[in-house]
């Protein structure tokens, strides 16, 4: 087959503004001239080239048969991990041997100790309990504020602690908080139409709805058990207190209705089967430290059998 | 009439098939995507047996102008139209998720929340933007750099729509919430089986070409295409073997599991970028810098080493992703090395691309599109420092994780591909169509200074998110505790993701002035405004040797 080749521009030439040669290829137009590769970008080559073997003698680099070549350094990344870890513990350390053996109610005789635990606290915060609680532990609609001064539980140190270690509704815990209030709706003990008069009665307690006497006496018989004859709530049961204009799951009329006729439960995880002893009790320590902070009262001789955690 | 008769019968069964595979079909996504399938096949037996001249009337709406004797151009103008689409598409997608990472409340749910419009976006403009600007540039620089007319001109059209049929399952498979959960590599497997023969059509168009070429040599930009179809193809394929959990279901299960899981996928996750983020762009600027400029390429010796040492090296820095995983630290010390020993090689892509301007420094203040490739390169420099830097384990330690590793991603994206393949538009089109000049090369100066400004404004607020995000997670307040919860640093991120998002408007609004442009190009029309020089085409040089009757 006759191929007519255009003519090349005469192989190599002069390319004039550069004054290089030129390969004396073309293709579509397009030469290349033979400029010699720039000498600091072959020597950082090279020093990069040099570096790496350093870098692979130095560190865990080539796989044999059964592990790889651990490097004249003898580093390892879960080395390094575990090396950090352990000087932070030894940092830590001396303080939380301090806290460890103290009941918490004493913490607040060690201001030092006590300041020491809230900081603490509110990293362990940070990771743990800020998914539910947000970041500045002001809840939400079913999460708890744990800035305000009312607790379902009990709000001094060792009441918090103890909710803390053992959860709240977690069935495998034998020591964990737990109630259940009646689906009065879902169930049928009440009427929806009792339910509405009920709702009236509890916003009537804190002045948000005209309550009568029915509503009133169907609190009485349904509701006064565990909240209390004005509402005032109980923790022994973790009710709360209806009485104020603190709501866990709302304060309108619907939502108040919609939690007598199918009340939803609160749960928290049992925080010891994850934490330290002493994380638990800087956690309690933060918590306590927020602003609604009860004091401890002692009420038995013997606080580890009885305690009160009443104010 | 025969081949007429095979063809209608191929189109037949392919839509029983198709109907078939919906018909049976073990889950929705999957009846969905034969459903699509079974409509492209329909409109091929339609296209086949109709009597009407669709080829034609394709060609009138395109305004493709016809010579035989020229080269295969076809594939090449489809390849144009469908890039800036796909542009338009990916960028959109990408501005939606940048403002519902600001505004949790964009998230429109189930099919366009962020999870299924991430892929949507990452997928858009690499493998549908991307990727069609690289197969429409490697079907236009190979047959001018071999002087040959494609081989299998059949075969590449089939590799022009079968690809684009990639592009549709993949897309609409992540907005049904079809996807294997690998990042980069997110269609499932049958959509996977389907681009793997795509991919070998295409090796073969390319390679059979290269076999009939008329010149002695073989180009450098030829030699980066090869490498980047052959890698692509390798890693594609083993990066998805997975099991398919029903022949007519749209689920499967990898091959690998755990800690090789992870690093297969990043083996094949830092090689998309390779392979297919740089080589192959390397090939569009060794062709299209050189034309733009009419200047020689500045080292041959050059390009030689540099090509080697990228493929060499490339391919194992990989582990890089996996620093302080569950990865063995040798494998770990692999990547790092490797990072580091790529920095050089990468830069001799800028060198020879910059250089090349010697002699012709002059055009980057006349010429809007050699400025939009300068600028590509300059990016291209710079992301490629910033990833072997990226890659030494104290670095590492602080920016992995945070939105610095994205703004390095959107450096090389937004500023080296986009750039570049923006400038290979901006060439081809005229050529492609036969037009004077583009409708407006002062419109090319408005993109360049909006995408210019906008990767600013990304990259910027990206780096400066990344930095104090990794800071705020390692910081530690004086009794030894963590200071930041995680959602403190997201509340920090807010300003600056709204940064962000200007940033990629400014971007999209310049690949909207692109749109245009092209647009009122390929009408034939031209806007009346002062003058910016251009590189010079001679249409009787632009031609095939072959094609030349012996006068």
């Amino acid at each position: 087959m006759a191929i007519e080749r255009p003519k090349k521009p005469a192989g190599k030439r002069i390319d004039e503004p550069t004054g290089t040669e030129t390969v004396g290829h073309e293709w579509d137009g397009i030469e290349e001239l033979d400029t010699p590769m720039p000498r600091w970008w072959l020597w950082t080559f090279y020093a990069t080239i040099v570096f790496s073997i350093g870098y692979v003698i130095a560190y865990p680099a080539w796989p044999m048969i059964r592990e790889g070549t651990h490097g004249v350094l003898g580093w390892t990344s879960r080395g390094e991990l575990a090396r950090e870890v352990a000087r932070a513990e030894e940092e830590k350390g001396p303080l939380r041997d301090a806290i460890s053996p103290l009941p918490i109610e004493t913490l607040p005789s060690r201001p030092e100790l006590m300041r020491a635990a809230v900081a603490g606290g509110r990293a362990a915060f940070k990771v743990n309990c800020v998914q539910c609680h947000g970041a500045g532990a002001a809840g939400s609609s079913g999460y708890p504020n744990l800035n305000d001064d009312e607790w379902l539980w009990g709000g001094d140190l060792r009441a918090i602690e103890v909710t803390l270690l053992n959860g709240i509704r977690q069935p495998a815990d034998d020591a964990t908080r737990t109630s259940l209030m009646p689906a009065f709706g879902r169930d049928g003990i009440l009427t929806p139409a009792r339910i509405d008069q009920v709702a009236d009665h509890v916003l009537s307690l804190s002045g948000k709805a005209q309550g009568d006497v029915a509503g009133a006496q169907l609190f009485l018989d349904n509701c006064a058990v565990c909240h209390g004859m004005n509402g005032a709530g109980n923790r022994e049961f973790g009710a709360p207190n209806l009485a104020d204009a603190i709501w866990l799951f709302g304060g309108t009329k619907e939502e108040v209705v919609q939690q007598i006729s199918t009340p939803r439960h609160g749960v928290m995880p049992a925080w010891s089967h994850r934490l330290d002893p002493v994380t638990i009790k800087m956690l309690a320590a933060y918590v306590h430290s927020l602003g609604g902070g009860e004091d401890f009262v002692e009420v038995a001789a013997d606080p580890a059998v009885q305690v009160d955690e009443r104010p | 009439m025969d081949t007429v008769v095979s063809r209608a019968g191929l189109w037949l069964a392919l839509l029983l098939l198709a109907f078939a595979g919906a018909a049976l079909a073990h889950d929705g996504g999957f009846a969905v995507h034969m459903g699509i399938v079974a409509f492209a096949a329909l409109v091929g037996l339609w296209w086949t047996v109709g009597s009407a001249d669709y080829a034609g009337i394709a060609q009138g709406i395109l305004r493709t102008p016809t010579d035989p004797s020229r080269y295969d151009d076809d594939p090449v103008r489809w390849g144009m139209i469908a890039t800036v689409f796909w542009a338009v598409i990916g960028l959109v997608a990408g501005l939606l998720i940048a403002l519902q990472l600001a505004y949790p409340l964009l998230n429109l749910e189930p099919w366009f929340n962020f999870g299924r419009l991430r892929p949507l976006h990452t997928s858009g403009v690499i493998f549908a933007f991307g990727g069609n600007v690289l197969i429409a540039t490697s079907f236009y620089v190979v047959q001018r750099t071999c002087r040959a007319r494609l081989a299998f001109p059949g075969l590449a059209r089939f590799v022009f729509w079968g690809y684009q049929m990639f592009i549709v399952l993949a897309a609409s498979g992540y907005l049904l919430g079809v996807t294997q959960s690998r990042e980069y590599a997110e269609p499932e497997w049958y959509v996977d089986l389907w681009l793997t023969i795509v991919w070998v059509a295409y090796l073969v168009v390319f390679v059979g070409t290269l076999a009939r070429r008329a010149e002695p040599h073989i180009y450098v930009a030829n030699w980066f295409y090869l490498s980047f179809i052959l890698t692509i193809a390798m890693l594609h394929i083993v990066n998805n073997l997975a099991v398919p959990v029903s022949i007519v279901g749209s689920q499967s299960y990898p091959v690998f599991a755990g800690v090789q899981d992870a690093l297969t996928q990043w083996w094949y996750g830092h090689n998309a970028v390779a392979f297919f983020l740089t080589v192959p762009f390397l090939a569009m600027m060794y062709y299209f810098v050189p034309k733009q400029a009419e200047r020689p390429i500045y080292s041959y010796r050059l390009s030689i080493l540099h090509f080697w040492s990228i493929i060499f090296l490339y391919i194992w820095a990989g582990p890089h992703h996996l620093l302080y995983t569950a990865l063995p630290d040798w494998a770990q010390t692999l990547g790092v090395v490797f990072s580091i020993m790529l920095w050089m090689p990468s830069w001799g892509g800028m060198i020879n691309g910059l250089m090349t301007l010697n002699g012709a420094w002059d055009k980057v203040r006349t010429d809007p599109i050699i400025r939009l490739m300068v600028m590509a390169l300059a990016f291209y420099g710079m992301a490629t420092f910033e990833g072997p830097m990226l890659s030494i384990k104290a670095v590492n330690s602080l920016s992995h994780y945070t939105d610095w590793t994205v703004g390095h991603v959107h450096a090389g994206a937004l500023g080296w591909n986009g750039m570049i393949s923006f400038a290979a538009v901006y060439y081809l089109v005229p050529r492609l169509w036969q037009r004077e000049r583009l409708y407006s090369l002062r419109w090319v100066n408005w993109h360049f200074w909006l995408a210019t400004v906008g990767i600013v404004f990304y990259a910027a607020a990206m780096w400066v998110a990344g930095v104090m995000q990794g800071l705020m997670w390692r910081e530690y307040g004086p009794d030894g505790y963590l200071v930041n919860s995680f959602v403190e640093t997201v509340v920090a991120l807010h300003p600056l993701y709204l940064l962000r998002a200007v940033g990629g408007s400014l971007y999209l609004i310049g690949a909207l002035f692109m749109v245009a442009n092209v647009w009122l190009t390929i009408l034939g029309k031209q806007r009346v405004e002062a003058p910016m020089n251009e590189a010079a085409h001679d249409p009787a040089a632009d031609r095939p040797i072959v094609a030349v009757p012996a006068e």
